[in-house]
């Protein structure tokens, strides 16, 4: 069923009684061509792009909970590209531009709302620092815009540009960043998927892989045995419990990272927000909350909660550029587990073993990426080559010594 | 989280920086034959299991000793708190 504002008013006249469920719930199948471990973001995009783009039919997305239950539900929906190495900011690049039309490609209302992300910065050092990433920006397609304190009094007055610790000097702008509906980018690439006859298998946990003479031929499940040529970890957050089945240590730890809703607000951010003396971004829901975040609580952990120090410290983040913020109520606040990897840079490659390929390590960045990181392992599962703006996101560049380390902060996950 | 330190008692776990997995200390033999994959896994891999995890914690704001921290990384339930120098020589190290 194709949606539009025609069919709902034809189905408003109608009592709504033509509404179809928006995907179906088979039971697996005993072989297919490619099994994705993970009915997340990244997985169901991927689904997704094999069935579009690559033209394969034969596929299974298998979820251990309920589609989308994982992190594409847990993050504060920001998309942006702004990132500076060439390893990876064509790849954030080629995300924004599928953002952009993704709601007209599966035809599904995921609210994608370009309402810019500035960042803002505090020192003489910063603004230089900033002009070079608005440069490596420009050169990879993005854009970029350098904003000076005075542009920004006339445009966001209530920032606290007198601070005496960290005065706003200025911000780099990239306008066409801004946040997204999440679970709607779950379902949409769900219905996408299954309307091109992937089937989508909910409560089905991975158990084990069968791995034969160095090949990967399928996997174990709570719901049986499933064959597959092809098997794609895409697990964020549990990909070292899953790849240790596969007998793999990886480059990854997990943590939390907290996020917070206030009350609904009238009108107040413009757009998205960041701090540039610590770590602090926000934004504000359609429905007027003000969602905003901080640093990961910095130990690993499974447990989706944080502790009270990073909410004193985002609190204080906040406080610092955005006084007016101390104003607001706390609704509620939620934890998500990170793949926070080495470099702070994702994975999306084969591994060691033939047939079994690991998309992971996304650390606090996943949900912008989900398009592109869709997109790109389909690219790899479909032809056995890496796309051509991720072909540095590889499992051995720690071997190798090709490091895509945004913040220059070394093999240390929670400083990423 | 509250760790409770083996000469100090409990302390607040904001007082402390968490360096990771345990497996840390044993750092690798730089003239064996192997050194450049043993230091590749010494530095870049991880156990990262859900459940009980042997981890290093530095008390940066109290006394800069160095603990191994048994935590339960579902439930951030502190099991035992030992300190690393203790564990590195019932590892064998010198120090």
């Amino acid at each position: 069923m194709r949606y539009s504002a025609l069919r709902i008013l034809r189905e408003g006249l109608t009592g709504n009684k033509g509404w179809k469920p928006v995907w179906r719930e088979p039971d697996p199948k005993a072989e297919y061509d490619i099994v994705i471990v993970g009915g997340g973001g990244h997985g169901l995009a991927t689904a997704y792009y094999l069935a579009k783009e690559f033209g394969m039919r034969n596929i299974a997305v298998l979820e251990k909970g309920w589609l989308g239950s994982g992190n594409i539900g847990r993050n504060t929906t920001i998309i942006r590209s702004n990132y500076l190495l060439p390893g990876n900011e064509p790849f954030y690049e080629f995300s924004l531009k599928l953002w952009e039309g993704l709601e007209q490609d599966f035809n599904y209302n995921a609210m994608v709302s370009q309402r810019s992300i500035l960042n803002l910065f505090h020192s003489d050092a910063q603004r230089d620092a900033f002009v070079r990433r608005g440069n490596a920006m420009i050169l990879a397609g993005a854009d970029a815009e350098l904003a000076d304190e005075a542009q920004l009094r006339r445009e966001l007055p209530f920032l606290d540009f007198d601070n005496a610790r960290f005065p706003i000097k200025g911000g780099l702008y990239q306008r066409r960043g801004g946040t997204v509906r999440h679970d709607a980018v779950a379902w949409g690439y769900a219905r996408g998927a299954d309307e091109r006859g992937v089937d989508i298998i909910q409560n089905c946990e991975v158990t084990g892989f069968d791995i034969q003479n160095g090949q990967c031929r399928g996997v174990e499940t709570t719901r049986g045995a499933i064959k597959a040529r092809k098997v794609a970890v895409c697990v964020a957050g549990s990909s070292s419990r899953v790849m240790e089945k596969a007998g793999m240590r990886l480059p990854i730890e997990s943590h939390v990272l907290q996020a917070f809703v206030t009350e609904g607000l009238k009108p107040v951010l413009p757009g998205v927000i960041t701090f540039g003396a610590g770590h602090f971004y926000v934004s504000q829901s359609d429905k007027g909350g003000l969602v905003f975040g901080g640093d990961i609580d910095g130990y690993n952990t499974y447990a989706q909660r944080g502790n009270l120090p990073v909410v004193e410290d985002v609190a204080e983040g906040g406080m610092a550029i955005m006084p007016m913020i101390g104003r607001a109520r706390l609704l509620r606040s939620w934890g998500g587990v990170m793949d926070m990897s080495m470099d702070g840079s994702p994975f999306i490659d084969r591994t060691h073993i033939d047939g079994l390929y690991f998309n992971g390590g996304w650390c606090y960045g996943g949900f912008k990426a989900t398009p592109a990181s869709g997109f790109c392992y389909a690219h790899l599962l479909a032809r056995d080559e890496p796309h051509p703006t991720a072909t540095q996101m590889r499992l051995d560049r720690f071997m190798t010594g090709n490091l895509i380390d945004e913040k220059g902060a070394g093999n240390q996950p929670n400083l990423h | 989280m509250i760790i409770d330190h083996p000469l100090l008692g409990p302390r607040d776990a904001a007082e402390f920086v968490y360096l990771g997995d345990v497996s840390l200390i044993d750092r690798p033999d730089w003239q064996a034959e192997d050194a450049m994959q043993r230091f590749h896994d010494y530095g870049y891999l991880r156990d990262n299991p859900a459940g009980l995890h042997k981890e290093l914690w530095y008390h940066e704001q109290g006394d800069r000793s160095w603990l191994v921290v048994t935590r339960d990384t579902t439930t951030h339930e502190i099991t035992a708190v030992e300190l690393a120098r203790d564990v590195a020589r019932d590892r064998g190290r010198d120090r």
